[in-house]
């Protein structure tokens, strides 16, 4: 009697697997989550990786991995809704991509700012001023130099990797006035990548 | 109605195998030979990425009458197949198509995208495209 229902379970399972490939990729109408809602995910997740982490840096490791899941996903979904789809593998054009449609999408407003770091070649920041997801984290003091933003850098991370540019992309919470959630996030393209840029450069 | 084989294979962007398939006539003697020629098509695909940002790189190479065309996803996910005769725009739309149901695939938080893809409803939508576009 229980392995019939535990059969019937499993074909109704698959029935509704089938519908993944039935729905569609179109924008939705409602496609806005509420910030509470999700604020209060992303306070369980930190809480939850905390228990399960010996560290500042783990967490962070932690929660960019968790980052770079979602990252891929968003990708390769905002790259099919453009009306040319294409690829990127331009550092410079991933990252314009990144800060203006990837960041409409998920944030509805786009990244404050994109700069280049005078002293190393290799470095870019993405600038934040007031990311909403990190609005509901408080940091406490014996942990300052944690940042939350480590989930973003994942999701970065994720969509450069995407775009064959690997990076190391770290967050940094730097509060200016007025702006206490001010996170830039900091990609430090491979080696490989910035000869490949030099690379295309000259030959362009 | 053709009587000709088509190799296709997506191979995930960390190279692991995400699904193959046969459509048409099938030679049983060349199968394996498919999928090598596809693989070994592989290295030019990555020489081809660089070139120019188009998704569809139509056809990278050609062994005897074959010919290996090859489609990139955003995510360097790679679309391959192997075909005998040219046909550019239907393999086009049949790569777009496909490229969409791998999105979809994409989509469910508990699908991993370097492991192979095992959906039967997967399976049976990619033989329907087969159908629709190629045989």
């Amino acid at each position: 009697m229980q392995a019939s229902n535990l059969l019937k379970l499993d074909t109704r399972a698959s029935k509704r697997s089938n519908m993944l490939l039935e729905q569609s990729l179109a924008k939705p109408r409602r496609d806005k989550v509420s910030l509470g809602a999700f604020a209060f995910l992303f306070a369980e997740i930190i809480r939850y990786s905390q228990n399960r982490v010996l560290g500042i840096q783990d967490l962070e490791a932690k929660l960019n991995e968790l980052g770079k899941r979602v990252g891929v996903r968003v990708f390769e979904l905002l790259m099919w809704r453009e009306k040319n789809v294409h690829r990127e593998t331009r550092v410079l054009p991933t990252l314009m991509f990144i800060n203006t449609v990837v960041w409409r999408a998920l944030f509805d407003k786009q990244a404050d700012s994109l700069g280049h770091s005078t002293e190393n070649d290799d470095e870019y920041m993405i600038t934040d001023n007031e990311p909403s997801i990190l609005k509901y984290i408080s940091v406490p003091k014996e942990m300052a130099s944690f940042s939350p933003g480590a989930f973003l850098a994942g999701v970065v991370e994720a969509i450069v990797e995407g775009c064959q540019c690997p990076a190391r992309v770290t967050s940094h919470l730097v509060p200016a006035d007025g702006m206490p959630l001010k996170t830039v996030i900091l990609l430090k393209f491979s080696q490989e990548v910035m000869e490949r840029e030099k690379r295309l450069e000259t030959t362009k | 109605m053709s009587a000709t084989t088509y190799y296709f294979a997506i191979v995930g962007s960390a190279d692991s195998p995400l699904y193959e398939a046969d459509f048409g006539v099938q030679r049983t003697e060349n199968k394996h030979l498919h999928q090598f020629v596809v693989h070994a098509a592989l290295d030019l695909v990555e020489d081809a990425l660089f070139a120019n940002t188009a998704c569809y790189l139509k056809a990278v190479d050609s062994y005897n009458d074959w010919i290996v065309s090859a489609y990139v996803t955003p995510s360097n996910v790679r679309l391959m197949l192997l075909h005998e005769v040219k046909s550019e725009e239907a393999i086009r739309s049949f790569f777009v198509d496909c490229h969409e149901l791998f999105v979809k695939t994409l989509m469910n938080p508990f699908y991993d995208p370097s492991t192979p893809i095992q959906s039967q409803a997967f399976d049976t939508k990619v033989h329907s495209l087969a159908k629709k576009y190629l045989l």
